[in-house]
């Protein structure tokens, strides 16, 4: 059934992403515990799918104990679930957008109808340029301590190098992206900005992520239940995620396999997207994504602002998933692609694809082999 | 298409447990419990679709998401990777997570692993970083755990031997596991007894090591399962149940979680009389007196009564429950694989291969895990024979 050349799982059930929100991200949010932030977000996602805390069939969750400087940090985000009586919930070390792709396949067993998934991160712990060395090669490579901005740039000058792009286009991308930011609300960088000076070369401030706190929800349900919840809800056509090697060494910077495969898995080169939310929190990276998932200048790519607008670690991939479903639920896209990355230039990648329109019934339930 | 693809576990690895394996990476470690299962299930590295990883903190290591550092380790490059963490529970949650992707037809053949290399740093003062605002933990989690064991004592009378009477018998039943981290021979009840108290009314003897260890499953489909060249075991239930740590109404001592995710798990395998249909279990007991504790939490002793079921010694090897004939988490505690390894042991037990800790003829087994302040539970229920439904 799942021979190499199959583009991705055909889903037995139909399951839809049916309500997204997310906090104003920020800076630093001293005075917030996890639960303080997540309890509004989780009650707007819940009230926009008319759930009451704790009636979600199942809950994951994203976000990761370096960030917050503490193990077990998300166990207390159980308080604000509403996790009274006792329920169906897990959770995944992980950007949240792994958490929705784990609540996908729970609803796919027929297990749940519908899901509650969520993130957050709050980057202001500590420095988050020193605290993702830690994701590296623990024994050749942390101890020298290169920061995630040191290898993005690597992957800049290597796509220099190749003749992908070159600086200038790389400050169009900041600037597109952060002009698109101007009517989005929750980025706490938006309107042109300067690009500012080197901060690792090739790689000035502004092709660098804002860093900040934040987090997101979304609900998932399926079939009937979704099309009670929202008027046009936004059908999960695929989703798949892959990895590389871990060593940069072993890996061309210039080109996502990984996005490509997910993608391909995802259905996602079946016919055309009209939007994609991808999770590139450098601009270079936008280069090699847009390579890799063969977006073509008609896709309006980031229209959020992206991560280069908004980047709540471990919450930033979800949020790809969650805007690309709203711009479906409000009816300004058709069919849109969300991309979630992980690890270093772009170790680890999901993608997913949204549609608005309803297919006939008889093509939903076909055989899956 | 209708209903969940059956899911079956084809191939069962785990490490030689040590606290401290200083003869391995961290890649070295998860690749030797995963190539046992391969083994196992005579497979390549090839024939796995997809890759679940699971492990407590990241900072019993110091990795932060090790799942991208040990993807090429796991064979993972190309395909899917998911990082499971549910506290102590992710073990269990591991396999159930991987057993879904099988279930819900995303995937065909899946590697769960579950790891720990605590000798990488101290897992006491891991789990007691001090956290503004909230209850410290400062003794690890045998001072967070000891008060509900008294209050189970106080609750239900039970004699102060009774967790005695576990630790030897677990102990025991480990020097018949090649695999398992403590071979105490000799350990008599007079020298359980005598051994230091820690937190009372828990003795040195009557807790669990710090363990480096993996542990690997093999979760394919039908189809996946005819091929095998052993057994299966199949997966007849399972389920996750999570409450909030501390709240008012909770009840460490039997917490509902854990009662209503037995409860699922037996509605799903159609078990109605736990105590009777169920041939063994693998239960998550990290403190001696938690065999009792949960022997109730999960319906195999009415309420008050787990501790007679352990004195009349139901629970040994050869009696009519064996619990943890594997020695269990007092014996082998690499935290993040100890549930997975609750799990592989019922799953060895249901094949028949479990070695000279086998149960004769168990043909279905339980498979255990919780986490967290006794707040997550995650359960299987194997059997020697698919299911029916």
């Amino acid at each position: 059934m799942t021979g190499p050349s199959r583009p991705g799982p055909a889903a037995a059930r139909e399951v839809a992403i049916v309500a997204f929100a997310q906090t104003r991200h920020r800076r630093a949010t001293p005075e917030l515990s996890e639960a303080e932030m997540l309890l509004p977000v989780l009650s707007e996602a819940l009230d926009q799918a008319g759930l009451r805390p704790g009636e979600a069939d199942f809950t994951c969750s994203g976000s990761s104990d370096y960030l917050a400087g503490r193990p077990f940090s998300f166990t207390m985000t159980l308080d604000t679930v509403g996790a009274w009586p006792p329920v169906a919930e897990s959770h995944v070390e992980m950007d949240g957008a792994w958490a929705l792709h784990e609540a996908w396949v729970k609803i796919l067993t027929g297990e749940a109808d519908t899901a509650l998934v969520y993130a957050h991160g709050t980057s202001s712990s500590g420095d988050l340029r020193d605290v993702l060395t830690r994701q590296l090669d623990p024994y050749c490579t942390a101890p020298l301590w290169p920061d995630p901005v040191a290898l993005a740039a690597l992957q800049a000058q290597a796509l220099i190098d190749a003749g992908e792009t070159d600086e200038d286009a790389l400050a169009r991308i900041a600037a597109r992206s952060r002009t698109a930011a101007e009517a989005n609300p929750y980025a706490p960088l938006s309107g042109p900005v300067p690009a500012g000076d080197y901060v690792v070369r090739p790689l000035r401030a502004g092709d660098c992520p804002p860093v900040g706190d934040g987090a997101a929800a979304v609900v998932l349900a399926a079939g009937d239940t979704a099309r009670r919840m929202r008027a046009r809800p936004a059908w999960i056509r695929g989703m798949d995620h892959r990895v590389e090697p871990h060593a940069l060494g072993v890996r061309d910077l210039t080109d996502s396999v990984s996005t490509r495969l997910a993608a391909e898995r995802a259905g996602a080169f079946d016919a055309p997207v009209d939007t994609a939310e991808l999770h590139a929190p450098f601009t270079s990276q936008e280069v090699v994504l847009r390579k890799a998932l063969r977006l073509d200048d008609g896709v309006v790519v980031n229209p959020s602002g992206g991560p280069l607008a908004a980047n709540p670690v471990m919450a930033a991939g979800l949020i790809r998933l969650g805007e690309a479903a709203a711009r479906v639920h409000r009816g300004e896209s058709d069919r849109a692609l969300a991309h979630a990355t992980s690890g270093p230039c772009l170790q680890q990648n999901l993608v997913a694809v949204l549609e608005g329109p309803e297919r006939p019934a008889r093509q939903e339930r076909g055989p899956r082999s | 298409m209708s209903g969940k693809e059956p899911v079956a576990v084809v191939g069962i690895g785990q490490t030689h447990h040590a606290a401290a394996r200083r003869d391995v990476s961290l890649p070295g470690l998860v690749r030797e419990a995963a190539r046992r299962a391969l083994d196992d299930a005579e497979l390549t590295w090839a024939d796995v679709d997809a890759v679940v990883l699971g492990k407590a903190p990241d900072f019993f290591e110091g990795v932060m998401m090790p799942e991208l550092y040990l993807a090429d380790a796991l064979g993972a490059s190309g395909k899917p990777v998911l990082r499971v963490h549910t506290a102590g529970s992710v073990g269990g949650s591991t396999a159930l997570v991987a057993a879904n992707l099988v279930a819900a037809r995303v995937q065909r053949t899946v590697l769960a692993l579950a790891f720990e290399k605590q000798s990488e740093s101290n897992a006491m003062w891991g789990l007691s970083l001090p956290v503004p605002f909230q209850q410290p933990l400062l003794a690890g989690a045998g001072g967070f755990f000891a008060p509900h064991v008294r209050a189970y004592i106080r609750r239900t009378g039970a004699p102060a031997d009774t967790g005695v009477l576990v630790a030897h018998k677990d102990r025991g039943n480990a020097l018949k596991n090649p695999y398992a981290h403590l071979h105490e021979h000799g350990l008599t009840l007079e020298k359980v007894r005598a051994s230091p108290m820690l937190w009372d009314p828990i003795r040195y003897s009557e807790t669990c090591p710090s363990s480096d260890g993996a542990c690997a499953l093999v979760l394919t489909d039908r189809a996946g399962a005819a091929r095998s060249p052993h057994p299966p075991a199949w997966v007849h239930g399972g389920a996750m149940r999570s409450e909030p740590t501390l709240f008012a109404g909770k009840d460490f001592v039997s917490p509902r979680a854990g009662r209503d995710c037995a409860a699922e798990v037996y509605r799903q395998a159609g078990i109605t009389d736990p105590r009777r249909e169920i041939d063994t279990a693998e239960l998550y007991v990290p403190f001696s007196w938690y065999e009792p504790m949960w022997l109730e939490n999960l319906g195999f002793a009415v309420e008050g009564e787990g501790w007679k079921l352990t004195a009349s010694g139901a629970t040994a090897l050869g009696g009519e429950l064996p619990v943890n004939p594997s020695g269990g988490v007092l014996s082998t505690n690499p935290i993040g694989a100890s549930g997975l390894i609750r799990f592989a042991e019922a799953a060895l037990q249901v094949r028949g291969r479990a070695g000279a800790h086998q149960v004769e003829g168990a043909a279905k087994a339980l498979g255990h895990a919780y986490g967290g302040g006794a707040q997550f539970f995650s359960m299987w229920l194997v059997g020697s024979r698919p299911p029916t439904s």
